[in-house]
């Protein structure tokens, strides 16, 4: 395409090698066949927030939030109720409980608040470490990431009938061998964690113990066949093992590692599914959709749609060679080699099913809204909305003779 | 893949512009003789604008022509003579009998047709009054005609040139009323100046008087300050009418504002200051006063001949009259051209106007009005209720019909009026309607006239005078004498009681003026007690007559039809038109009411009589409203407008930029024709194009436009041969990107190309001629044709990654190369909107049959939008799948859409529903819709 872009009138482009999977031009599966671009920010679109069925706020680095409605496309932005300037250092991850009514932040000490952003305590000082990220535990407890370490706090109430909270360190997990990228909730009993080399933990809620332990999915996958050739064009983004994004629907954990989406099981402990190479750079969101759709974003711009399916699959017919600039021709030969099949452990295939593209810079992270399409932000400064174009279509035409009976009244 | 080398060969790129050169001129602007033109005796080229005075030292003369040198050896002294002549609406002001206070009389203008044969020409004449406290009987009467060699012209843009001039009149009007307050104003100062100095002068001499008696200077002096006293008096009431009338004026809700709304926009003059006039000239006078110093009258004035009459720019003040030349040049440029032009655009825009929901797809979107327009319409409809009761329903039984609503306003007579008028007056009826007959002397500080007023009455004879005849409120059969016309009949009118009327006869005359008329005499209501004699014409057109009549209503209309088969037949031999399948009733959904343009016959009404006019001209009702708004909107000066002035603004000289424009060749007296139908054969009244609804730059350049791209188009599907393919990702809302390194190469195919690209709503630009930087996502929003800069620069690299990068979104035409990325089109649709093997050799031929078969594709895409049950279940039980199913077979059985066809008219459909969706007052929020589908590459 490119080449031909470029003036070459001869349309028979040579193959271009890459392990990445393609999709084409035509995909019969992504329902996505309108979108609409929501332009406000003027910085990078960092993060996304659902506020109900229909809006979310947007927030990046121009220090702007905006809220959306993903149904009539009014803006509204966002007006600052308290500023907080009591901390030492930047605060990397905010969390509320609402049952307690406290929220907490986390910085270089994890500080807990009230709704009248009345400091109510205090932990010490993390030497040379900051709070990454956090997550309620049952009890009153909260596990934070610190580097290295999963550190447990308690919330205790100092007195019963007052409103006050002390804050205890209960304990300090170091099973990683690096720095704790990923913190998630898995279910009640279960949270996990991933690490910057890949290491996958999963914990006890209640006992904080370790119930399993997965590292190096990389090797595991690459130990069955490993043909020399494919080590060799792997880019330094292919060989990254960090886990960048856990995501779980309570019976898999979702692993975005490096270029790769990862499908761990809890019950059998093993990875059913894999995609090594999914996107041409790191995957920096991962989550499974209600409509059994797993979806995954990048730094590469694309947003990719996956199926898992049951094993083993004829060869499919959608996927094919994603040359570097998306629309090369389907090839079979080399997708072969791509589409590198795990050893009898893994039960499951990830399909390609569609991606999006849209964004011109790598996308951040992305929000589904049931009846209603996608949200994706990017560092493009963009919001861009997909929508189901059929459904879109027949919801106009149901507004529209909505407003044909209320004009009909009104004449009337 | 298609391809077509033998095209290629047969037309070559370069040589191909000159083979089939469209001209970027006029139509009218051919310099071979008319072979229609009737007018061989009319000693003028053009349709012009004349405004004459009856003035009271020389007689009629004309005063100014627009535009200036329009009117050829065309004997301008004679003609005011004739039109001025027909004035029999004589205003009065005087002393009506039982008030010792000269009246003003507030009348309306009148409104006549009139035909000269000696000249050939024939004239819409308004004729207005202005005051003028030196004028004899303070008014001063004016005409503007719009003279045209064309009858039918005038007679069918009868209600147009009416309204418009009876703007401009007003503007004139409203500004006279001003400058006559003012100098009322100053008149009554220098009087009560004078009084104060005689006053002093009496007490001087009443001092020095010991001797017992008066002395005659004495006497003298006291008489002079009666008459002084009594001056003040009658200036004071004076200044009362005429600002009581203004300010009753301005309170009436049906008061049109003289001040136009492009005048608004145009003038850079504090205008906003000037909207209240009232209140502008209390604050006038009362600076006026202030500044004014008032210098001693004397009681009598200077001969009537000796003194110096005021221009009609110092009557007025020079920014009303202005104001009324600006918008009488822009009548002038509004009635250009042939009338078969004006009521084709016309009726093309009437009934635009019943597509709101689809025109905005293709049509220019300035041609359809929007909400405010049709507001302003409706405002100024309003704001001319004598004109509005000219509709069919009121016409059919004048005189039988109890409305009193409709009678207080349906003041329409048909008359005929001699050159020549004698006048009788009523013994009932108040004599002295006529101005003539008062002496030409100053009555203003004239003590002599008030002396004179007993003499006058009853004294009417006049060398030239007119005959008026009055009638009683109970006459039942009016006097006539013997007359040509027929039509000289009389209803009778239920409101006779509060009227009079004066119907004015016509004696034997060889030259005979016709003169039909709208006029209203309207009395201001305090002063109908006191000043009953109000001149009134009456409606005259029986009922019986106009059955009569009816079999000649038909003639307009008979030509339309006639025209249209004409130009259908002229289409059939080339072009295949698309024939909508039978079973598809096009009222199910659109409702019983379509466009009728037969609605409007019976509003045509003519009648020949000895070659002359004779029957009120009725404005079709489909035609109407339609000048009040566009009249409104030309918002230009001079310049643009000048037929032979080939000012281009910015955008058209982007449009010249583009290669093949340049070349104009000769062009063939029949490109007019190929421009529109063969609907009259009417073609001379003039050679210049008129501008008609194309009037302010934006729409006229649209027209050039409009040709110009036909013109690329056309060259553009003989040429390539993957036109359809392209034309196909235009219409089904894919994005079409042209890259090319030369910007007139892009540009040429960006225009070629922009007759198939949808708007997506009035505000919204989807076409971009020429962009030089990496396109993002949301520009394939809203921009669906994009001419691309390539070049060798990193940012060109850039340009190029991204057109890959949203590669699945656009189709790409390579300019340089002939090559066409794009999905395969599969239909039969554009094979006939795009047939490289075409016999359409005109730009503007294949622009019109473009547009054809687009608005065909209009009207089904909005009958799928609309038919409720393709979209949404009867009822409950329905599936999903059962209403895809009637959907699908819908398109593909009732609208005979296959394949891609049937995508074109869902976009379309999405596009409506988005447009009738869409909340005026939000901004639009554009939504790319595509298809994941893969693409080939087309070379030529």
């Amino acid at each position: 395409m490119l080449r031909w872009l470029l003036g070459g009138r001869d349309v028979q482009e040579p193959v271009e090698k890459s392990l990445v999977l393609c999709i084409g031009d035509e995909q019969i599966q992504n329902p996505y066949t309108e979108l609409q671009v929501l332009k406000g920010h003027s910085d990078i679109v960092r993060f996304m927030a659902r506020i109900d069925d229909l809006r979310f706020a947007s927030a990046g680095d121009d220090g702007v939030v905006f809220v959306w409605n993903v149904q009539i496309w009014d803006l509204h932005t966002g007006s600052q109720i308290y500023s907080l300037t009591e901390f030492q250092s930047s605060v990397k991850c905010l969390m509320i409980i609402e049952r307690l009514d406290v929220w907490l932040s986390g910085a270089d000490k994890v500080c807990t608040w009230n709704c009248q952003a009345e400091l109510l305590c205090k932990t010490t000082c993390f030497k040379d470490a900051d709070v990454s990220s956090m997550i309620e535990l049952p009890k009153n407890s909260i596990a934070t990431a610190v580097r290295k370490d999963i550190v447990i706090f308690k919330l205790t109430p100092l007195s019963s009938e007052s409103q006050t909270w002390e804050i205890i360190e209960m304990r300090r997990l170091s099973n990683h061998e690096d720095d704790i990228r990923a913190l998630i909730s898995v279910n009640d009993n279960t949270f996990a964690t991933g690490s910057h080399v890949g290491e996958l933990i999963i914990w006890d809620s209640l006992d904080w113990s370790v119930r399993a332990s997965e590292s190096q999915f990389w090797n595991s996958a690459q130990q069955s066949d490993k043909p020399a050739e494919i080590k060799i064009s792997l880019t330094s983004n292919q060989h990254e093992t960090c886990i960048h994004h856990l995501s779980s629907d309570r019976e898999n954990v979702f692993a975005a590692i490096g270029t790769g989406i990862y499908v761990y099981n809890l019950q059998t402990k093993t990875v059913i599914a894999y995609q090594q190479v999914a996107h041409d750079s790191r995957v920096l969101h991962i989550a499974k959709l209600p409509n059994n759709q797993l979806v995954s974003c990048s730094e590469d711009g694309s947003v990719r749609l996956w199926e898992l399916q049951e094993l083993p699959p004829a060869e499919p017919a959608t996927s094919g060679l994603f040359s570097m600039w998306g629309i090369g021709r389907p090839n079979k030969q080399q997708n072969q080699m791509a589409k590198r099949k795990l050893e009898c452990s893994v039960l499951k295939t990830l399909e390609l099913t569609g991606d999006l593209i849209g964004h011109s810079g790598a996308v951040r992270m992305f929000l589904y809204f049931e009846g209603h399409g996608m949200v994706t932000c990017s560092t493009d400064h963009l919001v861009i909305l997909w929508k189901d174009g059929e459904r879109e279509s027949k919801l106009r035409s149901k507004a529209l003779f909505q407003k044909l009976e209320r004009e009909e009244q009104y004449d009337a | 893949m298609i391809t077509a080398p033998d095209v290629v060969a047969l037309t070559h790129e370069d040589d191909y512009g000159e083979q089939y050169n469209d001209d970027s001129m006029p139509p009218f602007q051919f310099q071979s003789e008319n072979p229609w033109s009737k007018t061989a005796t009319a000693k003028f080229e053009k349709d012009f604008i004349l405004i004459s005075e009856f003035s009271e030292q020389v007689g009629p003369q004309p005063l100014l022509t627009i535009p200036d040198n329009a009117r050829g050896n065309f004997d301008l002294n004679y003609f005011s003579l004739r039109i001025m002549s027909v004035d029999y609406q004589a205003s009065f002001v005087g002393h009506p009998p039982g008030t010792s206070y000269p009246k003003l009389n507030f009348v309306e203008d009148s409104k006549v047709v009139l035909g000269d044969s000696k000249e050939g020409a024939f004239a819409y004449v308004h004729h207005l009054t202005l005051y003028d406290l030196e004028a004899r009987g303070f008014v001063r009467p004016f005409c503007v005609a719009y003279i045209s060699a064309d009858e039918n012209k005038i007679m069918q843009q009868f209600q147009e040139l009416s309204d418009d001039f009876s703007k401009a009149s007003e503007c004139l009007k409203t500004g006279n009323r001003k400058a006559f307050a003012n100098e009322l104003e100053k008149k009554l100062q220098d009087l009560e100046y004078t009084r104060n100095v005689l006053h002093n002068e009496t007490e001087i001499q009443k001092r020095s008087n010991d001797k017992g008696y008066y002395s005659s200077v004495a006497i003298e002096k006291a008489n002079e300050l009666a008459n002084v006293e009594k001056c003040i008096i009658e200036h004071q009431d004076l200044l009362m009418q005429i600002r009581t009338y203004s300010h009753k004026k301005s309170q009436d809700a049906d008061y049109f504002s003289y001040e136009p709304e492009y005048g608004m926009q145009q003038s850079d003059v504090g205008l906003e200051q000037l909207s209240n006039t009232d209140e502008l000239c209390e604050k006038n006078s009362f600076s006026d006063r202030r500044s004014y110093t008032p210098k001693f009258t004397r009681a009598k004035s200077a001969k009537c001949f000796e003194k110096k009459l005021k221009t009609l720019e110092e009557l007025c003040d020079s920014y009303f009259f202005n104001q009324t030349l600006e918008q009488l040049k822009q009548v002038e440029k509004f009635f250009r051209g042939d009338v078969c032009y004006l009521i084709t655009s016309q009726i093309e825009k009437k009934l635009l106007q019943h597509q709101r929901l689809t025109s905005f797809l293709f049509e220019d979107p300035l041609l359809f009005t929007d909400v405010e327009q049709t507001e302003k319409q409706l405002r100024s409809d309003k704001l001319l209720p004598a004109f509005n009761i000219l509709s069919p329903k009121l016409l059919v039984h004048p005189c039988l019909s109890n409305e009193a609503t409709s009678f207080e306003s349906y003041k329409s007579c048909v008359e005929s009026v001699p050159i020549k008028l004698d006048q009788q007056v009523n013994a009932e009826s108040y004599h002295g309607t006529i101005a003539e007959s008062i002496p030409c002397k100053n009555p203003l500080a004239s003590s002599d006239y008030l002396e004179l007023e007993g003499k006058e009455k009853g004294s009417i004879s006049s060398g030239e005078s007119i005959e008026v005849l009055g009638t009683e409120k109970s006459c039942p059969a009016p006097v006539f004498s013997k007359s040509e016309s027929q039509t000289n009949l009389q209803c009778q009118h239920p409101e006779t009681g509060r009227r009079k009327f004066v119907v004015t006869k016509r004696t034997n005359s060889e030259d005979s003026i016709e003169v039909l008329s709208t006029t209203e005499a309207l009395i201001p209501e305090d002063f109908k007690a006191t000043y009953p004699s109000a001149i009134y014409e009456e409606p005259a057109l029986d009922n019986e007559e106009e059955k009569q009549l009816s079999t000649d209503l038909m003639q307009p209309d008979a030509n339309l039809d006639q025209g249209n088969s004409f130009s259908k037949a002229d289409f059939e031999n080339t072009i295949t038109l698309p024939v909508l399948p039978e079973a598809v009733d096009s009222t199910c959904c659109i409702g019983k009411e379509s466009p009728s343009f037969t609605k409007s016959v019976p509003t045509f009404v003519t009648e020949e009589y000895n070659g002359v006019v004779n029957v009120p001209p009725q404005r079709s009702k489909t035609m109407d409203q339609i000048f009040h708004s566009d009249l409104s909107q030309q918002v230009e000066g001079n310049g643009l407008y000048c037929a032979d002035d080939r000012v281009l603004s910015n955008c058209e000289k982007q449009y010249n930029d583009v290669p093949g424009i340049g070349e104009i060749a000769q062009i063939p007296a029949d490109e007019y024709l190929d421009n529109m139908s063969y609907m009259s054969a009417s073609l001379y009244s003039d050679r210049t194009p008129s501008p008609a609804l194309s009037n302010c730059p934006t729409k006229r350049l649209s027209g050039k436009h409009k040709k110009q791209s036909g013109k690329n188009s056309l060259w553009f599907i003989r040429q390539y041969s993957f036109a359809q393919q392209a034309i196909f990702s235009l219409l089904s809302g894919r994005t079409l990107v042209i890259v090319g390194e030369q910007e007139g190469k892009v540009k040429k195919l960006v225009n070629a190309l922009s007759t198939f690209v949808p708007h997506c709503g009035r505000d919204s630009d989807s076409i971009k001629q020429w962009v030089t930087f990496p396109l993002q996502i949301n520009h394939l929003q809203t921009w669906k044709l994009i001419g691309l800069q390539r070049t060798a620069s990193p940012l060109g690299t850039s340009i190029l990654h991204s057109l890959n990068r949203y590669s699945r979104y656009i189709s790409i035409l390579d300019c340089d190369n002939k090559t066409l990325r794009c999905p395969q089109y599969k239909g039969q649709l554009i094979t006939r909107l795009a047939d490289h093997r075409t016999q359409i050799k005109r730009g503007s031929t294949y622009y019109m049959h473009v547009h054809n078969m687009l608005t065909q594709l209009c009207s089904q895409a909005f009958l799928y939008a609309f038919c409720h049950h393709l979209h949404l279940p009867i009822d409950e039980r329905e599936t999903e799948e059962l209403v895809t199913y009637r959907r699908v077979n819908f398109l593909k059985h009732h609208l005979g859409l296959t394949n891609d066809d049937s995508k074109i008219v869902q976009y379309f459909a999405e596009l409506i529903k988005m447009h009738y969706l869409h909340e005026p007052g939000k901004g639009l929020n554009p939504v790319l819709r595509f298809n994941y589908t893969s693409s080939g590459v087309f070379k030529i």
